[in-house]
């Protein structure tokens, strides 16, 4: 677990009654010794549940600002705030990813050799869950997602659609309440992606959590609370 | 039971790689076992053959190998008139040579030495022994390579001496040597004392009077007993310290191949360790998946070196001419402390991949497919 200072706990206090949860602060994040500049002074806020669709071209930085929010990267400047806490100052990234943020990618980044239950149990054994408390946890979500049938199976005898439902199962093992998604419908099918999509939001609405996803499909973004467009590593509209 | 099969996952992935590194950690720890149990056990041979039975050995102080001592024969009779001393029996060890064999252990005896009443004698008697002339006794290995039998005369070094007897010991070195009188071996080696006396006392109680009494009366003689000789004689320092080192070389490269696989290992998953650094697995929790793939590795491979070690050390007692030399007995401690080793060589090959693994990027491990 982390600690957390008392400033900490009186900005996390504050935010919480601000309800916003996310707030990205003038980043700017370049690459290959500055070579490449991807974000030029980002600045976004999200409000606890809100849906958030993230759009853009490829590589405008949709990725890399998900990337900095869920404490994956370092922005050069600028910070970012997550339920009140500069990342910056946090010392225990590790109970960060554990609790505060779920990830899925657009490859799910699942394990192959593992079966559907095992990498969805991966999050609850690294944060230590009760077993048995973890199991439940997975049932009841697999039910939810449709999966229920499929727990024993090994990630290479399932399909893409059920592949990336998998990977949203697992992101939402620990109670995260943020759901961090980086174009998670963009290597499926238009009736997969419509469906995971669909089941995102469900997932997302049904629990209250806050879901920010970059994506290029505007059709699915528009069924998000708020869209936010991303240029050339600017924000552009929201 | 995750972690257990997200390691065994892992090494299955690589059977291969898997099996060449058990194998290089198997025939290490093969390795380490035969040199140090064959040297171990030759030195309690020579132990025993020192010893015979009896609880001191005297012998000449500093001097690098025994068969450069001398105790002066005057020396010996004194110590043998101690009140506190049961039985001294003053030893000379020599080597002789016969054709083919350039080095036989000889061993000047007196009658009563325990070395020739406590062997069978499979040809003639203990009361033959120092009656006739230019007698000798056979080991019973050395009969056979030297083709002699009761009554035969055997070429030995510059003369030829009679076979008044074979007997047969549990000491390879004894088994393989010739026994003579000890003035027949003074007169041999042109020597006029013995190398040792061996040393029983009436009362064991009195080893450190003992030999207090030998630093008193003798300032260039030293009495031990056989345990404080075997452990301080520079000869089986030396050896003890060759077998371990041998061993130590061998189990190094093991490691070297340990280490060569988890480092294999770890860049061949650089993604999936990225996957659960986001999943919410610590460093910590990272560096033991890579040190439990390899303790599995050094744990199965040292127990298949256990087998492996084994089998070769009967394999080596099976062998005619090591017959006698080769005491497999395998100790716990050993056995303990070569697998503790191999475990430590696996942990130590793990070090700078674990390092590695902790320290990947997984927004670097993650971006690109």
């Amino acid at each position: 677990m982390s600690t957390r200072t008392s400033s900490q706990i009186s900005k996390a206090d504050s935010a919480a009654s601000s309800g916003i949860v996310i707030r990205a602060d003038n980043l700017w994040k370049s690459y290959d010794e500055g070579a490449i500049t991807v974000l030029k002074g980002v600045t976004v806020e999200v409000i606890a549940g809100q849906t958030v669709a993230l759009c853009g071209p490829s590589g405008c930085g949709k990725s890399t600002l998900l990337h900095l929010i869920g404490g994956l990267d370092h922005p050069d400047e600028g910070r970012v705030f997550v339920n009140g806490i500069d990342l910056k100052t946090r010392r225990n990234m590790t109970s960060f990813l554990r609790h505060e943020v779920g990830f899925v990618f657009q490859l799910h980044n699942l394990i192959p050799d593992l079966t559907l239950e095992e990498n969805c149990l991966l999050p609850a054994i690294a944060a230590g869950m009760d077993r048995r408390a973890a199991r439940e946890r997975l049932r009841q979500l697999a039910a939810r997602i449709g999966l229920e049938n499929r727990l024993g199976h090994r990630i290479q005898k399932l399909s893409g659609g059920e592949r990336q439902r998998t990977a949203l199962c697992r992101a939402l093992m620990n109670r995260a309440r943020i759901l961090l998604a980086d174009e998670p419908t963009g290597s499926l099918d238009e009736r997969n992606s419509a469906a995971i999509f669909a089941l995102l939001l469900e997932l997302a609405r049904g629990e209250g959590l806050t879901l920010l996803m970059a994506t290029h499909d505007r059709s699915l973004a528009a069924a998000c609370d708020r869209l936010v467009e991303m240029r050339d590593g600017r924000i552009h509209e929201c | 039971m995750i972690y257990l099969r997200l390691i065994l996952t892992n090494l299955g992935r690589h059977r291969i790689r898997t099996i060449v590194s058990v194998a290089g950690i198997a025939f290490s720890v093969a390795a380490m076992l035969t040199v140090v149990t064959v040297l171990q056990g030759a030195i309690g041979m020579f132990s025993g053959i020192l010893s015979s039975g009896a609880e001191l050995i005297v012998f000449e102080r500093n001097v690098s190998d025994l068969f450069f001592s001398e105790v002066p024969a005057s020396a010996a009779s004194q110590i043998a008139a101690w009140p506190m001393v049961a039985h001294a029996d003053p030893v000379l060890f020599g080597v002789v040579s016969s054709a083919d064999h350039p080095i036989i252990t000889c061993f000047g005896i007196t009658a009563q030495d325990a070395r020739i009443r406590n062997a069978t004698w499979i040809a003639g008697d203990v009361s033959q022994f120092g009656r006739v002339k230019d007698g000798v006794v056979l080991g019973e290995r050395a009969a056979g390579f030297l083709n002699a039998s009761l009554g035969s005369t055997v070429p030995i070094g510059h003369g030829a001496f009679h076979v008044v007897g074979v007997l047969r010991t549990r000491n390879g070195f004894e088994d393989g040597g010739v026994f003579m009188t000890l003035d027949a071996a003074r007169s041999f080696f042109h020597k006029e004392g013995s190398s040792v006396v061996t040393i029983r006392l009436h009362n064991k109680d009195d080893v450190a009077a003992f030999k207090r009494q030998v630093n008193a009366s003798f300032p260039n003689l030293i009495g031990l007993e056989d345990a404080e000789f075997s452990r301080s004689y520079s000869q089986f320092k030396i050896l003890k310290a060759t077998a371990w080192a041998v061993g130590g070389c061998g189990l190094a490269l093991g490691g070297l191949g340990v280490a060569n696989t988890m480092i294999m290992s770890v860049f061949t998953r650089i993604r999936e360790i990225a996957i659960l650094r986001v999943n919410g697995f610590s460093h910590a929790q990272l560096a033991a998946i890579i040190f439990g793939e390899s303790s599995i590795v050094a744990i199965v491979g040292a127990l298949a070196g256990l087998a492996i070690g084994t089998c070769a050390l009967f394999g080596l007692k099976l062998i005619p001419a090591l017959h006698g030399y080769v005491d497999v007995t395998l100790h716990p401690a050993l056995m303990f402390i070569v697998v503790l080793l191999a475990l430590l060589t696996g942990i130590a090959g793990a070090l700078y991949p674990s390092a590695y693994a902790v320290r990947i990027r997984a927004v670097e491990a993650l971006r690109f497919e």
